[in-house]
């Protein structure tokens, strides 16, 4: 065979996986829209669940969605970053780095549900936090900061060596060369690995089960040591547990279509930011 | 003045600089020539301190700098980097505005005077031989310029900090032959304030911008003379087979 053929034959393979994955992905997307769609109405965003969860809409889940988005980015984002920065600009190369670099990966291949337990011990029992959003953030936190801090390593890493000897060549310190230089370059970067871990965060299930997800809910949180419902949570519950399955089965399509549409909106809003901040 | 005493100096177990000893004098444009891998550059970044940089190395001797050790604890090496500039092989601008990268050293050294920033940055780039191509764009990405005026902009924004020594690392390397000439035109120019030290693979740039030159092998200073004298009637065997060619 020769190399004309041979690279024809490997496009087509190449094209035919590619076509595979993307058809798979809109198939499931085209399916929660063929489902969903039809019970989308205002009425559906902005009222609690009724009748048994068989009827009105899922806006304590959203809220509760959105606060836990806020509240684990609050805790992950600055952590997350500022220990990237540690170990990608400062603290060299050395065992102990590489024993951290490689624990932080494991972290991130630590099955869910056992951040969920952990967040229960620790922060609902041990510390009190009780089943409430500051216990729930705090453990979805946790299970995002290794995502975190691993793209943002990725994104400093990113930045060519050249553009810190230049800056430090001209008398900067260190810190003045990653805060005037080196961050705002991988900023945009950054930005992507964030979004990244809050379409994470908020389809995430287990670890909210033991520390924040209520069953049924109506009212809003007042504070962060209050329960409330969340979009994943609320879709297990009326996919599995619901009091008539079938009649709820059209809300569980409609609560997967806003739970996409928020990470969507996520990441359109990343994209932009992208864009923004990308000025040079 | 700037002066090596028995200069020695590791990556790990390599040794990259062998018992250099030389001095350079204020107002001379000095050119490092050898070839690639012969510690020429290693030597040029000693100077300001770059190679602390890098991990694991580690340096024996002195290197003086108007008779002061610059490696001696005493001395703060951000201040030491605003006195030594640099400028690197390949041009280095950072993301952002011509105006704001040569005001940059100004700026990490905490100037806020806009009135004196915005004066130093036109002499800068006057006296880097720039300014003419440039100052009706100075809001513009540094990036939108050619590589030899990014270059000649990498030079503004070192002489910006008011150095007395500049140190150029293959400085034209990277660039076409207008653009090497501008900057070989600018090195002229500038050592009448400025004490410049200068490696270059180019020995025909070395013969035409240096007064004196080192060629430099296997991390061994061979020959060290005045510039003329090295390349017409060199002392070193070693010497005369690099500069006709013969090898390297």
């Amino acid at each position: 065979m020769n190399k004309k053929t041979s690279q024809q034959i490997a496009f087509i393979i190449f094209r035919i996986l590619g076509i595979f994955v993307v058809g798979i992905l809109f198939w499931i997307l085209g399916f929660i829209i063929y489902n969903g769609i039809g019970v989308i109405s205002w009425k559906f965003l902005t009222e609690p669940p009724s009748e048994g969860m068989t009827g009105g809409g899922i806006f304590p889940a959203i809220v509760g969605t959105l606060c836990l988005i806020a509240g684990s980015s609050i805790v992950a984002f600055p952590l997350g970053i500022l220990s990237a920065i540690y170990t990608s600009e400062y603290a060299g190369n050395g065992y102990i780095i590489k024993f951290i670099r490689i624990m932080t990966n494991n972290l991130g291949g630590i099955p869910s549900i056992i951040f969920g337990l952990f967040g229960m011990s620790l922060f609902v029992n041990t510390l009190g936090f009780g089943d409430s959003i500051l216990a729930g953030s705090l453990t979805l936190g946790l299970l995002c900061l290794p995502l975190v801090i691993r793209t943002t390593e990725e994104a400093l890493k990113a930045i060519p060596d050249s553009f810190r000897t230049g800056s430090l060549a001209l008398g900067a310190s260190k810190l003045q060369t990653v805060n005037r230089i080196i961050l705002p370059m991988a900023f945009p970067n950054i930005i992507t690995g964030l979004i990244l871990s809050i379409g994470r965060i908020s389809g995430e299930t287990a670890p909210i089960l033991f520390t924040v997800a209520a069953y049924f809910l109506p009212k809003l949180p007042t504070s962060i040591f209050d329960q409330v419902m969340a979009l994943p949570y609320h879709l297990y519950v009326i996919a599995v547990s619901g009091t008539d399955l079938e009649a709820s089965r059209p809300i569980a399509y409609g609560t997967a279509l806003v739970l996409i549409v928020i990470v969507l909106i996520m990441n359109l809003m990343a994209s932009f930011l992208r864009r923004k901040l990308k000025k040079y | 003045m700037i002066e090596a005493k028995n200069v020695n100096f590791y990556y790990g177990n390599f040794q990259a600089l062998k018992d250099i000893s030389m001095v350079m004098d204020d107002h001379t444009v000095t050119a490092f020539i050898g070839p690639s891998g012969c510690g020429k550059s290693t030597f040029l970044r000693l100077f300001n301190r770059m190679n602390e940089l890098i991990a694991n190395t580690r340096l024996t001797g002195e290197c003086l700098v108007n008779g002061e050790n610059i490696y001696q604890k005493s001395i703060d090496v951000t201040e030491l980097r605003k006195k030594i500039g640099m400028v690197f092989q390949k041009p280095n601008p950072f993301p952002q505005s011509i105006f704001e990268n040569v005001a940059y050293g100004l700026r990490v050294d905490g100037v806020k005077d806009k009135h004196f920033i915005k004066q130093r940055v036109e002499e800068s780039l006057v006296s880097a031989a720039l300014w003419n191509e440039v100052k009706d764009k100075l809001k513009k990405s540094a990036f939108e310029l050619s590589g030899g005026q990014q270059q000649r902009l990498c030079i503004a924004r070192a002489l910006a900090i008011s150095p007395s020594i500049i140190l150029m690392d293959e400085p034209a390397s990277a660039l076409d032959p207008i653009s090497t000439s501008k900057i070989e035109d600018l090195i002229h120019v500038l050592k009448k304030d400025y004490t410049i030290v200068i490696v270059t693979h180019n020995m025909q740039q070395a013969a035409r911008v240096s007064d004196k030159t080192g060629f430099f092998m296997l991390g061994t200073l061979i020959e060290y003379n005045d510039t003329r004298k090295m390349f017409l009637n060199p002392e070193k065997e070693e010497t005369q087979n690099y500069i006709t060619g013969r090898f390297g």
